[in-house]
């Protein structure tokens, strides 16, 4: 136990860290060409860019348990998610920049990537994605394997349709499927407690006779633990979960987000307990990594997310008429 | 032809968000049952600026942010408006029609008919559409044929500020549902790209522009170019070069997807004889195909060359830069057209 936890551990400090070196980059990429006047279509990174920075342990806890045979479905804001599925990052960096060399050649961009060889996909429209897991748990099953399919979400689209029916056909046909609900308390500029009905959605498991947990405060240490009890019941054929984890959005709903609607002291607050410093203090306490190796570990980090941003600035755009390509097979 | 009422004394530049915004304003002071509903509606004031500062001014029993739960509170519209309000809903985006179509067009549309005229549904549906800005598949379409297609509902699409003002206090108060389309671009927003066409002269008062008439929005002689929204301004900047090169070309703002204005399309044609239809959305079964289609049963007499019919090629919306910029019609592709139509 202790061992495992260890490696773990440090693989979730190594994937949500890579997560927020690569947004912190992104950030900045994303601006190029938007000063001093912002436009939304200007610059190498054009489009609607939604940043996960603070939300990072709910994506690199749970995917932790799984492996590239289980699915991980995503939604408009999915870096963290992708990059802990272990999608290719040199070819996810050059989608978001528009290149041929990208996922989807360029096709797709930030909130449309789709890395089979990982079983990652993602999407822009809102709940989306969560039947598209339960789907795959459904042929999981199907096909007699102990594969998982996750489905990461909003706790916006926890009202959404599609919500409500594909927990009731997970449920109705016990399928290895688990729902991650990351709790930010905004869907765009509308607080929680003005879209949801109850406090947070854990209780609405009960209404499709399932199991709900809650993971308080952002905690990776916690994620992990409940991820794991949440991954273990979906494979051994005890059927479906929802894990709802109250986590931070350090940024805006997207880039140039004016915020108007949040009070000024809770992104300050929320940073205060960043939650990749809080568990770099718990590897340190509990003397799972010195120092020595933390920073080795992040050197690295930044090393591969820089080649990646390199991959993508230095591939070249498709022709104009690729366009046309890829409609049909 | 116009009716607009206005005192012409009081007239003020606004952007298209501001015109949606000033007529929402004095539509909600005139009538009590008016109730405007939507995701981000409220103190953000919609995403694209439609609702901007009405919550303040009319609190949140009117201005109601909803849950991302369009099957319920747009369908949530059909039954308030049956019991009697006057609901404006908001779909942020005509792209996430795909999660409510059956309220729109199952019910929205056809309860009306269904009950041989007994149901009235007095509501506006106001939606985002266009791109153009790497938006990808997903955010970008302006899909004005799909809901064109289907009968029951009115569908507009209007491009300038007073237009937009004009046709939405119309669209108000019409008993009938209407699909109000309104160009992301076109709204005038600080962070898309800044068009001079987006900002223009608005009355002041209340005024209403008919739900079902073309504008021509620049005479000429030579060749009638027809466009919706943003296609309408590449056509005008179309027409600006091919006057340098001495085509005088005639460009009409077709405004109201259903109906459509037969009337002025063909009178347009009868005199210029020669027809360019340029369309933000696919090219099959679109408008390009429809008015091509008027042209042929109707005003094929008038046609000295083949229509040229501008659009997406039936391709979804790429992300990347170069790819966006190829498939959607752009001032360049009309002259393309227009020249080779014309040395031929
Ligand atoms: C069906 C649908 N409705 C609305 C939207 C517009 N939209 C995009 S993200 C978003 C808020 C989502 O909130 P949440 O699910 O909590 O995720 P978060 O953005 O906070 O990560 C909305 C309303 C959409 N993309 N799809």
């Amino acid at each position: 136990m202790k061992n495992n936890n260890k490696n773990d551990l440090l693989q979730i400090y190594r994937t949500m860290k890579t997560s927020r070196y690569f947004e912190e980059r992104m950030e900045k990429a994303y601006l190029e060409g938007k000063q001093p006047i912002f436009n939304i279509g200007a610059g190498p990174v054009p489009g609607e860019m939604h940043l996960s920075n603070g939300q990072e342990p709910a994506a690199a806890a749970m995917i932790v348990h799984l492996t590239k045979d289980d699915t991980v479905t995503a939604t408009h804001r999915p870096h963290h998610q992708a990059i802990a599925k272990g999608v290719d990052l040199k070819k996810m960096t050059a989608e978001i920049f528009g290149k041929k060399t990208g996922l989807g050649k360029g096709k797709g961009g930030h909130m449309h990537l789709f890395d089979p060889t990982v079983k990652f996909s993602c999407g822009g429209i809102v709940g989306a994605g969560i039947p598209h897991a339960v789907g795959a748990a459904l042929a999981n099953k199907k096909k007699g394997e102990d594969w998982v399919a996750v489905a990461f979400i909003g706790e916006g689209a926890a009202n959404s349709g599609a919500f409500h029916e594909s927990l009731n056909l997970a449920a109705l046909w016990n399928l290895p499927f688990i729902l991650v609900v990351e709790d930010n308390s905004w869907g765009i500029s509308v607080a929680k407690k003005n879209s949801t009905s109850v406090p947070s959605n854990d209780i609405r498991a009960k209404a499709y006779g399932i199991k709900g947990y809650l993971v308080k405060d952002n905690d990776p240490v916690e994620m992990y633990k409940v991820s794991k009890e949440a991954v273990d019941r979906a494979r051994n054929g005890g059927g479906p979960s929802i894990i709802e984890i109250e986590t931070y959005r350090f940024l805006g709903h997207f880039q140039g987000d004016p915020e108007l609607y949040r009070n000024k002291e809770e992104v300050p607050t929320l940073r205060g307990k960043d939650p990749i410093e809080r568990l770099k203090n718990h590897l340190l306490k509990e003397n799972l990594a010195t120092p020595a190796e933390i920073s080795a570990l992040e050197n690295k980090v930044y090393e591969v997310v820089d080649d990646a941003y390199e991959f993508a600035i230095h591939s070249e755009y498709p022709e104009p008429n690729e366009a046309l390509e890829d409609v049909f097979c | 032809m116009e009716t607009i009422k206005a005192k012409k004394d009081k007239i003020r530049k606004l952007t298209g968000s501001k015109a949606m915004v000033q007529a929402l304003e004095q539509e909600l002071v005139r009538d009590k049952n008016i109730i405007v509903m939507g995701e981000d509606v409220g103190k953000y004031g919609g995403i694209f600026g439609s609702t901007t500062g009405l919550y303040d001014k009319f609190g949140p029993e009117r201005i109601m942010d909803t849950p991302i739960s369009e099957t319920g509170f747009i369908g949530a519209a059909i039954g308030a408006a049956a019991a009697g309000l006057r609901p404006v809903v908001e779909l942020m985006f005509v792209d996430f029609h795909g999660v409510v179509m059956d309220q729109i067009y199952n019910h929205m549309a056809k309860i009306h008919y269904m009950s041989g005229g007994n149901v009235k549904l007095p509501i506006v549906l106001l939606t985002g559409v266009g791109g153009g800005y790497s938006d990808a598949a997903q955010h970008s379409q302006t899909l004005y044929a799909s809901f064109g297609h289907l009968p029951g509902m009115k569908v507009v699409a209007p491009t300038f500020p007073e237009d937009i003002k004009g046709m939405l206090i119309a669209a108000i108060r019409d008993d009938n549902p209407v699909v109000f389309m309104f160009h992301k671009t076109l709204q005038g927003l600080g962070w898309m790209d800044q068009l001079q066409a987006s900002l223009g002269p608005v009355p002041e008062d209340a005024y209403t522009i008919p739900l079902n008439k073309a504008k021509v929005v620049r005479e000429g002689k030579d060749v009638t170019i027809v466009g919706v929204q943003m296609m309408t301004i590449e056509a005008l900047n179309a027409a600006g070069k091919l006057a340098e090169r001495g085509i005088d070309a005639e460009v009409i703002d077709l405004r109201s997807i259903k109906p459509i204005d037969k009337e002025t399309l063909l009178k347009s044609v009868a005199k210029t004889n020669r027809l360019v239809v340029v369309d933000e959305d696919y090219l099959s079964y679109g408008i390009t195909a429809e008015i091509s289609a008027i042209m042929a049963s109707e005003g094929f007499h008038h046609l000295k060359s083949p229509i040229v019919r501008l659009a997406i090629p039936d391709v979804p919306i790429p992300y990347s830069r170069v790819l966006e910029k190829y498939v959607i019609p752009d001032a360049q592709d009309i002259i393309n057209a227009v020249e080779n139509m014309i040395t031929v």
